[in-house]
């Protein structure tokens, strides 16, 4: 049997939050982690946390896995069990609406900061704005970001100022745009980004690098935008 | 963009630069230090007054001074603008995170004046 242990809260009824105990048979099965929060939630349908796509596409289930932020649906037990035991708490540095389930607003909040969309005043050409392989190639390992959460919170510069510091997600997205060849907005992009706190809060500690679930790399996402922000003030 | 009026240079990109530029500064003095330190096994108070009365290693030390002020001030700023926040320990974080930062830029600039006093006056 495999012991788990969840942290629940309600704050309709819980004071505070608490760990809950939990025994469930594996029958031996390397399962995920999430096929044991379904199996509990069976038992106890009282127990709240998010899932959709259950194969890493959505980006929902984001908690912190014994210790490390990850997805659920795609962390297997082999790499999360220690000890005979699974810990499981929401993500950590934002606020826990019940259980595993954290608020959001200030991460997507940091999204929208960004202007995650393409930006371009030229007049559109008739079929497609075209782009060769090279300048697409550029892209890879930045447009596969899920939106996750998994790097913002495992970003001590993001616990401390959720409301100053992009955080990685919010910046790997900001590079996506920045290198993006058909994008023409890329002065304003960088001039939005030079304060101390928005991009030059990363002290490249690469907690975001060591959780990613899709292995992205927003530490060197935010280099990148310290050298076009070097090339273009010096 | 989020704007600062305590951080040494405002902008992020100048605090960066600044704070790389520097650390290579103060490497480079404490390799020179240490390498005199070893080149010369018997210093004695003539020698060591002399090499610190020459301009250029009264302007090596200055720079040195100023980068250890400018580094600091960036670090504690960092530092202070971490955990002094409303966030973390209420709404008076304010008023003792702006006595603080203006406590250590006090502090830094009269290490700076003192240093150059020490220098020149030896």
């Amino acid at each position: 049997m495999l012991n788990v242990s969840i942290y629940r809260y309600n704050p309709e009824v819980d004071a505070e939050p608490y760990m809950q105990d939990f025994k469930v048979d594996t029958q031996g099965k390397d399962l995920m982690v999430l096929d044991v929060l379904e199996k509990l939630k069976a038992e106890d349908p009282t127990l709240v946390f998010r899932r959709s796509c259950r194969e890493g596409v959505c980006g929902s289930d984001g908690m912190n896995i014994s210790g490390k932020n990850g997805l659920a649906c795609v962390t297997p037990l082999s790499e999360a069990v220690k000890k005979n035991k699974l810990v499981v708490r929401p993500l950590p540095g934002l606020p826990v609406i019940r259980d595993l389930v954290i608020d959001m607003s200030q991460f997507y909040a940091q999204y929208e900061k960004i202007q995650p969309y393409m930006i371009n005043n030229s007049p559109a050409p008739a079929i497609e704005r075209l782009q060769s392989p090279e300048e697409r190639a550029k892209l890879d390992g930045l447009y596969e970001c899920i939106l996750c959460a998994c790097c913002s919170t495992a970003c001590p510069s993001f616990w401390w100022n959720p409301d100053k510091f992009i955080g990685p997600s919010g910046l790997l997205q900001a590079y996506r745009f920045l290198a993006d060849s058909r994008d023409t907005a890329t002065e304003e992009r960088l001039a939005n980004l030079d304060d101390p706190f928005s991009v030059f809060r990363c002290h490249g500690i690469m907690n975001c690098v060591q959780v990613c679930p899709k292995g992205l790399n927003p530490t060197k996402a935010i280099g990148h935008i310290r050298n076009m922000l070097i090339n273009s003030a010096t | 963009m989020v704007t600062s009026v305590t951080s040494l240079g405002r902008s992020g990109l100048s605090d960066w630069m600044i704070q790389r530029i520097s650390a290579w500064v103060m490497t480079s003095y404490l390799v020179f230090i240490v390498g005199y330190f070893f080149a010369n096994p018997n210093l004695d108070y003539a020698q060591w007054a002399e090499l610190n009365s020459s301009l250029p290693m009264r302007m090596y030390s200055l720079i040195t001074i100023l980068s250890i002020a400018a580094h600091a001030w960036i670090g504690m700023w960092c530092v202070l603008t971490d955990y002094i926040t409303v966030r973390l320990i209420g709404p008076k974080a304010t008023a003792i995170r702006i006595f603080l930062q203006l406590g250590m830029i006090a502090i830094t600039l009269l290490y700076v004046v003192w240093a150059i006093d020490i220098l020149w006056g030896i």
